[in-house]
Formats: C-alpha cells, sequence, structure tokens
C-alpha cells in the first residue's frame, strides 16, 4: 500500500499549525518513577474534532490522555515535563487550579464509574459541585439535557431516582457521559470507552460521540483500530512511549508514512 | 492410658494410610482408578481415626459411670443417701486408690478402692482392645475396598463435608445451650421477683436477707439505673470513638502517605491489644482523678468514679475497632470511583464526603455497631472507673453502674445459688444478651439496607 519509510527513532516533529489547535502539547515526557513512560509527544488537538490515540497496550496512549486533566497528579510517583496547553494557556502553571482544570476537561473512563447514587445523583453531582445551578428547576434541566445529549433519557426518563449502578454495562458509560458533559466541558477525554462493552451498546456510544464532536473536543484512546476508523477525524499512533505518526485518520490508515504504523495497522504486531 | 490409646490411633491411621495409597497406586498401574491413591489413603485413615474417637469417648464415660457405681456398691448405702453425699464417698474412694488417702481407712473404703482400681484398669484395657479392634478391621476394611470404581474421593469429600458440618453445630449448639441456661435461670428470678418490678424499677439494692431478723435487706431490683448508667457510658464512648475512629480512617486512608500508614496503622492496632483491665486502671488511677481536679477548678461536683471517666477511657478503647474496619471499607472503595470524581473537578474531600463515604457508609455503620456492642459487654473498665453506686443519673459526673458490673459484683465471693441475688445476674445477663443482639440486628439490617443501593 505504501512504500516503506525509514526507521528513524528521532524525536517526533513539531507538527506544523495546521489545524486550529484547542490542545497543544510539546515534548512532554512522562516519568513512573524509574520508568520513563511518555517520550518526548509534541502534539495538536483540533478543536471539536474527535481525535483518536491508537497503539499497542503500554504504549503511553493513556498516560498521555490523563496529562491532558492532570489525573496523573493523582499518582504519587508520576513525574510530567514538557509543555501542554489548552487555548494557549499552560495547564500545568502552577498558578492554574486543577480542580477548575478538570471542570474544563472531563473524562469518561475505561470501566463505566457510576457513583453508588441515583442516576439523577449521578449526572448532578458536577453541576452541584461548581455551582452551575441556581435552584431545582435549573439542576433539573442541566440533568435532563445531558442526559439527552448522551442518548439517555428516554431510556431511563421514568427511574431517575433509582441507582446507576443497577443500570447496563452500555447504560452506565452513556451515564457516565452524561455526567461529564453535564458540567460543560471543553474538552471530553475517553479513555478505551467501550473496551467492557458489547458490539451493541458499543455501536451506541460511537454514535453518540459523532454527535458530540459538534460542541466538543474529544480525545479517544482505543484499542480498536475500527473504531478509530469509524469515529475519529484525526489518529495518533503510539509505540513504546513515543509518538509515532500523527495525522487525519484517512490518511493513517491509507498511507501510513511510519513503516511501525503501517505494521500495527495492517496487524502485523500490537 | 488416654495417651497411649492415640498414639496407637495415630500409628494405625499412619499406616491404613500408606498401606492403602501404595496398594491403591499399584493397582493404578494397570488401569485407570476412579479416584487417585492419595484419595484413599485419606479415606483409610479417616475411617481409622472417626470410629476410634467415637469409642474411646462412648466407652470412657460408659466405664466411669460403671466403676463408680460398682466401687460405691462396697460402702453403706446409708451414707450414700443422695447425690451430695454418693460424690464425696467417691471422691474418697478414689484418692485412697490413688495412695492420698487417709490411713484409718474403713473396711468399706479399703474395699471400695481396691474395686475402682481393679475396675478401671480391666475397663481402660477393654476400651483400648476394643479401640483398636475396630480400627484394624476398619484398616483392613479399607484395603479390601480398593477397586478401579470404588469412589474414595467422594467418599472422602463427604467425611470432610460431615466433619464441617459438626464443627458449625458445636458453634451453634453451644450458642443455644448458653441461651437457654440464661433463660431458665432468668425465669426462676421472675418467679421471686416480678418481670414488672424488675424492668421498670428504679431502684436497685441487690441485698437479700440472709438471716430473718437482718434489717435493712429487703432488696430491691429495679434495672433503669443499669440501663441509663450503661447507656450513659456507651454514649460517651461511642461519642469518643466515633469521630476520633473515623477521624483517623479516613485520614489513614486517604491522606497518609505509605510510610505514615505502615508504622501508624500497627500502633493503632496494638492500641486493640491492651487488655482492658488495663485500661481500666489507667482510667481509675488517671483519667479519674484527671476530671475530678478539672471539674473542681471549674466549681463543678465530680465524684471520684465517675460515667465521663468510664466512658473516655473505653472510647479510647473502641477507636481501633471503629478505625481498623472503617479504614478497610473506605480503603476497599474501587479506586475508579475516586477517578469519577476527580475527573468531575472534585477536590480531594469532596470526593470523600460525596463519593467515597457514602460508598463505604454500611461497614462504617457496622463498625460503630460492633463498637457499641463492644462498649455495652465491657466490664473492667466500668468496675474500675465507674463505681458501684446504683445512681439513676445522666449526668456523666455522677457515678454510675452498669450491667456488666452488677452481675460481675453478684458473682464474685460466696453466693447462694437459690436466692433472688444471684439470679439476678441471670435476669441481667438476659437483658444484656438482648440488647447487644437487637444492635447487631440493626448493624445488618442497615447494611442490608444499604448494600441494596450501593453496591
Amino acid at each position: 500500500m505504501s512504500f516503506a519509510s525509514p526507521m528513524i527513532q528521532e524525536p517526533a516533529s513539531v507538527p506544523e499549525p495546521a489545524v486550529a489547535a484547542k490542545v497543544a502539547a510539546r515534548h512532554v515526557n512522562v516519568h513512573y518513577g524509574e520508568k520513563h513512560a511518555l517520550k518526548d509527544v509534541s502534539v495538536d488537538i483540533p478543536a471539536r474534532a474527535v481525535t483518536s490515540f491508537i497503539g499497542p497496550s503500554g504504549c503511553g496512549k493513556s498516560t498521555f490522555l490523563r496529562c491532558i486533566n492532570r489525573m496523573n497528579d493523582t499518582i504519587p510517583i508520576c513525574r510530567v515535563t514538557g509543555e501542554i496547553t489548552i487555548d494557549g494557556k499552560d495547564i500545568y502553571d502552577p498558578r492554574l487550579d486543577v480542580v477548575l482544570l478538570r471542570a474544563r476537561v472531563g473524562m469518561v473512563f475505561q470501566k463505566p464509574n457510576p457513583f453508588p447514587k441515583s442516576i439523577y445523583e449521578n449526572v448532578a453531582y458536577g453541576p452541584r459541585l461548581h455551582g452551575m445551578a441556581k435552584n431545582k428547576t435549573e439542576l433539573d434541566e442541566i440533568v435532563v439535557n445531558s442526559l439527552k445529549r448522551a442518548s439517555l433519557f428516554e431510556e431511563v426518563k421514568d427511574r431517575l431516582n433509582d441507582p446507576g449502578t443497577g443500570l447496563s454495562g452500555g447504560q452506565q458509560q452513556r451515564l457516565c457521559i452524561a455526567r461529564a458533559i453535564a458540567v460543560s466541558p471543553e474538552v471530553i477525554l475517553m479513555d478505551e470507552p467501550c473496551s467492557a462493552l458489547d458490539p451493541i451498546a458499543t455501536a451506541k456510544i460511537e454514535e453518540l460521540i459523532d454527535e458530540l464532536r459538534s460542541n466538543f473536543t474529544i480525545v479517544i484512546v482505543t484499542h480498536s483500530m475500527q473504531q478509530a476508523a469509524r469515529v475519529s477525524q484525526r489518529t495518533a499512533f503510539f509505540h513504546l512511549g513515543s509518538l509515532v505518526e500523527e495525522g487525519s485518520t484517512e490518511q493513517i490508515f491509507t498511507n501510513p508514512k511510519d513503516k511501525r504504523t503501517q505494521d500495527y495497522i495492517t496487524g502485523r504486531f500490537g | 492410658m488416654t495417651g497411649l490409646y492415640y498414639a496407637l490411633m495415630v500409628a494405625l491411621a499412619l499406616g491404613a494410610y500408606f498401606l492403602v495409597r501404595a496398594r491403591a497406586a499399584a493397582l493404578a498401574n494397570g488401569q485407570t482408578l476412579h479416584s487417585r491413591p492419595n484419595y484413599h489413603g485419606l479415606l483409610a485413615a479417616a475411617q481409622v481415626i472417626l470410629p476410634m474417637i467415637l469409642i474411646h469417648f462412648a466407652g470412657s464415660v460408659l466405664a466411669a459411670r460403671f466403676v463408680e457405681q460398682q466401687a460405691l456398691a462396697a460402702m453403706d448405702p446409708a451414707l450414700l443417701t443422695d447425690e451430695l453425699r454418693r460424690g464425696a464417698a467417691f471422691r474418697e474412694i478414689r484418692e485412697f486408690a490413688i495412695g492420698r488417702g487417709a490411713a484409718n481407712a474403713t473396711q468399706a473404703l479399703q474395699a471400695g478402692a481396691a474395686m475402682y482400681a481393679y475396675l478401671s484398669a480391666l475397663t481402660n484395657w477393654a476400651v483400648l482392645g476394643l479401640g483398636l479392634a475396630v480400627g484394624i478391621a476398619m484398616a483392613l476394611f479399607s484395603l479390601r475396598s480398593i477397586s478401579s470404581e470404588f469412589r474414595a474421593r467422594n467418599r472422602f469429600e463427604r467425611v470432610v463435608r460431615y466433619l464441617l458440618m459438626a464443627c458449625a453445630t458445636v458453634a451453634v449448639i453451644t450458642t443455644i445451650g448458653i441461651v437457654f441456661s440464661v433463660l431458665f435461670e432468668t425465669f426462676r428470678f421472675f418467679q421471686k421477683v416480678s418481670p414488672i418490678d424488675f424492668l421498670f424499677g428504679t431502684h436497685w439494692s441487690p441485698q437479700t436477707a440472709i438471716r430473718a431478723d437482718q434489717v435493712g435487706s429487703s432488696g430491691s431490683f429495679g434495672m433503669v439505673p443499669l440501663l441509663v448508667g450503661t447507656l450513659l457510658i456507651s454514649t460517651i464512648a461511642i461519642l469518643v470513638a466515633g469521630p476520633i475512629g473515623l477521624f483517623a480512617a479516613i485520614y489513614m486512608a486517604e491522606y497518609a502517605s505509605p510510610k505514615f500508614r505502615a508504622w501508624a496503622k500497627p500502633i493503632l492496632e496494638i492500641l486493640a491489644g491492651i487488655p482492658t483491665v488495663v485500661l481500666g486502671f489507667f482510667a481509675a488511677l488517671t483519667v479519674a482523678p484527671m476530671i475530678r481536679e478539672v471539674g473542681t477548678a471549674l466549681g463543678l461536683g465530680v465524684a471520684s468514679e465517675s460515667a465521663l471517666a468510664a466512658g473516655l477511657v473505653m472510647g479510647i478503647m473502641i477507636v481501633p475497632f471503629v478505625s481498623s474496619l472503617s479504614d478497610d471499607v473506605i480503603t476497599a472503595v474501587p479506586q475508579s470511583l475516586r477517578d469519577g470524581s476527580y475527573g468531575m473537578g472534585a477536590t480531594r474531600s469532596e470526593t470523600i464526603t460525596k463519593v467515597v463515604l457514602p460508598a463505604a457508609l454500611p461497614g462504617i455503620v457496622s463498625a460503630f455497631m460492633l463498637a457499641i456492642s463492644r462498649a455495652v459487654g465491657e466490664t473492667m473498665i466500668v468496675v474500675m472507673a465507674a463505681g458501684l453506686a446504683a445512681n439513676l443519673s445522666f449526668n456523666p459526673l455522677d457515678a454510675v453502674t452498669t450491667f456488666t458490673v452488677q452481675i460481675k459484683t453478684i458473682l464474685v465471693g460466696d453466693q447462694e445459688f437459690d436466692s433472688a441475688k444471684t439470679l439476678a445476674a441471670f435476669a441481667l445477663g438476659f437483658v444484656l444478651f438482648f440488647f447487644t443482639l437487637t444492635l447487631n440486628v440493626i448493624a445488618l439490617a442497615i447494611v442490608r439496607k444499604y448494600r441494596e443501593q450501593y453496591d
């Protein structure tokens, strides 16, 4: 399909600012104790589009994702260097409140993790935390809207006070997405959101991601290359802690520049 | 003799195990066995051990009864009119037989002792012989039943199942037995004292007249002062231990560095290991005088033994129960829930109060209930620090008394077993038991109710 490109191990070059970058990372390195988990990653993530991170297990894609909302801060041995900006502002600036950052950068996890509370309370959690609703009517509105945007409302409208943990896996994951969008974040990070779900639930989530793209900047980590091809506009391939190649999804899947990318997407390893 | 019996039993069982296993293994060379040789061996050993233990127990009991009867037959029947005299006579015979008796033994005593010595040796050997015979028979039976289809594995599983069932039964029957023995004595108490007076009476003074002309010992058995004292001290204890234990647990589970946790947790567990009698004299000699001094300085009248002193120290005692169990349940809350909360932009304390604690609530409630049960049943600290005076008082600075203290006071020393005073201990014990049982049932119900929601 493509011509073998030379196997050069030089640091990924700084991408040209062709797209309007929402999130920009420059020379990001992550160490877990002694382990160098992420090596000199520079990438631009465009606004209002889906960017997917693919690569074999342990390649650093989730680690990088967790840098974008500083979730790695909760791991004591983790050390992050380099620069990540959102709308040009450095998110590792010591003056920046990580709590406010996470309100702007929502996250959906690999395993659905609804809180042991009612469906309503799960979605209302963030707005309550950040004082986004002045009264019950406003809160109700936020909850209903978020559930609607997560395509869950029709299924749960009669049992908003039932525990969120009683839903099916796919519904739980959509509840988590509703919870994340309830605080109106600008960026939503999804860490393998469908890996614990069956194909039908996965299809629903993918459909939902496609709808959400008009309002949010979405970054998704996935093990499924078909999923990356289906839902994302841009794709970045990680391997052994480095960003090997990044480009439009079409280009990555039809005309990869790097031999390793080609090997991975053709299923030769990973 | 017992030692010899069990040594022989073990030897026989080991022999049966190895022999049968080897036979089965030899058989396995030619064909496929249903059960592996090891199971054949284990089954053989079990078939030797269980009947032999049974024979020893049953044989010993029967033999002892027979020997006693025969030995006493030599004595003058006029002296053996009731159970107590028979027991005394038999003890005399036994003492004499093993050479510790009086030198001036009567003819009858000597005859009884001779009979005793002869028969006990005889029955001992008989039991040994019977046990050995059965053991050997069982071993031979096991050897003969080896075959390729023999389901030794399933049979051994069944033996194990019955053994486990027997252990569970012993635990349950013991509990039931204790409850009933307390219950019967409580009924005897209620024949002497009306239940209404006991349950609702506000005066506790468990003195009954020993002589008819004694003054001031009418006896009054109203348990309300004890109930109030128990509740007062337990409430103080849980007010101390609840916040300290829970907050310590939250700190340990959520904030403490692994290094701090590594040495702080064992120290907290040492606190749980301090004998309550040590805590008791700490309460009586250090805490109570301190409270008295502080109270006097503030112009309050404080008894030298006060509910506050006992409650404070008891609170310290149950801190490890609350903190250790709460720590476990808080740590067991999945990290994914915390991540979810952090990912929403919650701070650590918001995550703890809004997500972690609600998820851990059932466990925390049961930790509290367990701690309260401990506090209600605790005796030593209250004996030393709270006093004996059965005051009906809600003032934590007064001396009060509890169920446990009164039970202990009633049953220590000489007592008549059929007096209302002694029997009152059983009634108190029953009320106490009912009390802790209710607490446990409530705890279980709470846990069950919330587990449906939070899991």
